[in-house]
């Protein structure tokens, strides 16, 4: 019976590490910032890293759970920044700051829900390569419909057309809420550090809770076997669609506090493209695919990199790709599992020798 | 009635006639062996029995109840558990929580409950951990609890299938070539483990085994497939000596 408690404290406190790392980073970032020690550059990237931090933890939750490779989740960032960026900017002038920022969330989060199970109805029935394939276009998709999107409001209501602007035929004093590829313009500057802090706890809070529930434990079983899952009477579709549709959820999540965080929204290949996707694979197998805390660190040593390394003009991607290969190197070759195994043994003894003394 | 009736079972793929006529009684608290040599259709009739494949004709009744072209989950619900002639387990999960996903339809709370912690959460995982830790302590297992279930013995393994299996609170359980790929004193292991499921939870069990050592020390009844047919069919010791039997498997 002991050792069953300390199992159960040990995940619990592997969950509790990764909530206090974010709260230790914010309460630092916070001092550095109030004493001016915090460059103009690096408190411009403050909501960006929280945003790469969800999307990622979002992303793993597909690849590291569910273990499925989608190269689509810039596509779902996508539909939940531009449906909350469209409500926000209806209601501007209507609803106060605050639940207008809680509605835009729920709504861009349920937006992205939506269009995850529709999407994954189909694709979760493919596999592997096949799977990653139908989502990277399946995002593609997503940005180039919201490319030709027009749609505006005024005293009649809602207009909407797929071809240019004058065909709304909108009134004089009508609000154009999209402008096809000039995308979304004017929408309330609503989120900022703390608010991505608390959306990103909120991320690693639903995800770790449901990696350790019933509902994780057969999706993870679905992962590890297919067939003995479905043997012990596991609905794959149903688990599987479950969680790939609070993946999509929480990416939307990450798309809501980036578009609040712009004044104008477009869907470009930069930042809703496939590039996007991969770079935040890149993320979750760097950080460890299943290891939301790494998720969460890869996310914004990633996003500081290329930023910091700006002066160096043309070598900047050049070190990235280094960096990159560093990393990889460290996490994943077992030379350095088994060195870091040592230094952490070797600690524990010296520690150990230490309460003896 | 038998707790498992199958009548007349047949399926073929393209040209192939793989099972034919196939018909099965088998008792409550039985051990039944099937037996025949490699591709006789021993592992199709499993497939056909837990919903991998739909029958082309013949009927499945497992307790009076019709079990034919149900599927994979419904088949398990209504009670039929089983493990594999390569082993199939979660294997980057810890053994726990193996034999948990075993108990997953019988101690149910919403995706909402879990993420968000209510009162039946930890109510019903609380029940859920202490059944699995019993079925593992009835096993003998409970020292591997934390382990992954990958890192275990090949023999423990083996036992993990069957506790999950047995997780799944089946009325019939069955095994596929359990034995494969143990030596004498693991199979001389695993004899006394089927016997103590059997005898331990009054469980009913078919098995295919290739092992005569075996099939011949526990198993009461038994069938011999060979190509796709029934070719014997009785008391262990009386189909084991009939010739027609050891013409077709087991050689002079």
């Amino acid at each position: 019976m002991k050792t069953k408690a300390g199992k159960l404290s040990k995940t619990a406190k592997n969950d509790m590490i990764t909530y206090g790392m974010v709260i230790a980073a914010y309460i630092i970032v916070q001092i550095l910032v109030s004493t001016g020690h915090v460059s103009s550059l690096v408190q411009g990237l403050l909501v960006p890293f929280c945003t790469y931090s969800i999307v990622a933890v979002a992303l793993n939750l597909t690849v590291g759970i569910l273990g499925e490779l989608s190269l689509g989740h810039a596509g779902f960032m996508c539909v939940g920044a531009f449906t909350s960026a469209v409500f926000s900017l209806a209601c501007k002038e209507t609803l106060p700051s605050v639940p207008r920022f809680a509605a835009a969330l729920l709504i861009g989060a349920a937006s992205a829900a939506l269009v995850g199970f529709l999407v994954g109805v189909p694709v979760l029935r493919l596999k592997g390569d096949y799977l990653a394939i139908v989502t990277l276009a399946f995002g593609e998709i997503i940005k180039n419909i919201i490319n030709a999107i027009y749609l505006g409001v005024d005293a009649e209501g809602l207009h909407f057309s797929m071809k240019d602007a004058l065909s709304l035929g909108m009134s004089e004093d009508g609000l154009m809420l999209i402008k096809g590829a000039q995308g979304v313009t004017g929408a309330p500057h609503d989120s900022n550090f703390t608010v991505g802090v608390v959306l990103l706890l909120i991320t690693l809070f639903i995800v770790q809770h449901f990696i350790r529930s019933r509902t994780g434990r057969a999706v993870m079983a679905i992962r590890d076997n297919r067939i003995a899952a479905e043997s012990v009477g596991i609905n794959i579709t149903k688990y599987k669609l479950i969680a790939f549709t609070i993946s999509a959820s929480l990416a939307g999540v990450a798309g809501v506090l980036y578009a609040h965080n712009l004044s104008t929204l477009n869907a470009l290949p930069k930042n809703f493209g496939y590039n996007m996707s991969i770079l935040i694979l890149v993320f979750v197998v760097l950080g460890g695919i299943g290891n939301m805390r790494g998720s969460v660190i890869a996310a914004v040593l990633l996003t500081l990199l290329p930023e910091v390394l700006r002066s160096l003009n043309d070598y900047r991607m050049l070190i990235y790709a280094v960096v990159l290969i560093v990393m990889m190197i460290f996490n994943w070759s077992p030379n350095m599992i088994f060195l870091r195994k040592r230094v952490r043994q070797r600690l524990a003894a010296g520690r150990e020798a230490g309460e003896e003394v | 009635m038998a707790l498992l009736e199958i009548k007349n079972l047949g399926i073929s793929f393209g040209g192939l006639r793989a099972v034919n006529a196939f018909d099965i009684s088998v008792e409550k608290g039985q051990l039944y062996g099937l037996i025949g040599p490699n591709g006789a259709g021993k592992t199709t009739v499993f497939n056909l029995l837990t919903g991998v494949y739909t029958p082309d004709e013949g009927a499945i009744f497992l307790d009076g109840v019709n079990l034919t072209g149900k599927k994979t989950i419904d088949i398990c619900r209504a009670g039929i558990a089983r493990t594999f002639q390569n082993i199939r387990l979660f294997g980057d999960m810890p053994v726990l929580d193996n034999v948990k996903v075993g108990l997953h339809n019988h101690y149910p709370y919403s995706t909402f409950e879990g993420i968000f912690r209510l009162p039946r959460y930890y109510r019903t995982e609380k029940e859920m951990t202490a059944r699995a830790y019993e079925l593992l302590r009835v096993f003998g297992m409970e020292e591997y609890a934390d382990h992954a279930a990958r890192n275990l013995p090949y023999g423990q393994q083996r036992k993990l299938e069957i506790a999950r299996a047995m997780a799944t609170e089946p009325k019939l359980l069955l095994l596929d070539e359990p034995a494969a790929g143990m030596n004498p004193n693991e199979t001389k292991e695993l004899m006394d483990t089927i016997r103590f499921v059997r005898d331990h939870f009054d469980m009913t069990i078919l098995l295919i085994e290739h092992d005569m050592k075996l099939v011949s020390g526990i198993c009461e009844k038994l069938t011999v497939l060979n190509f796709g047919e029934v070719l014997a069919q009785g008391g262990t010791q009386e189909v084991l000596n009939d010739p027609e039997v050891i013409a077709a498997y087991l050689g002079e």
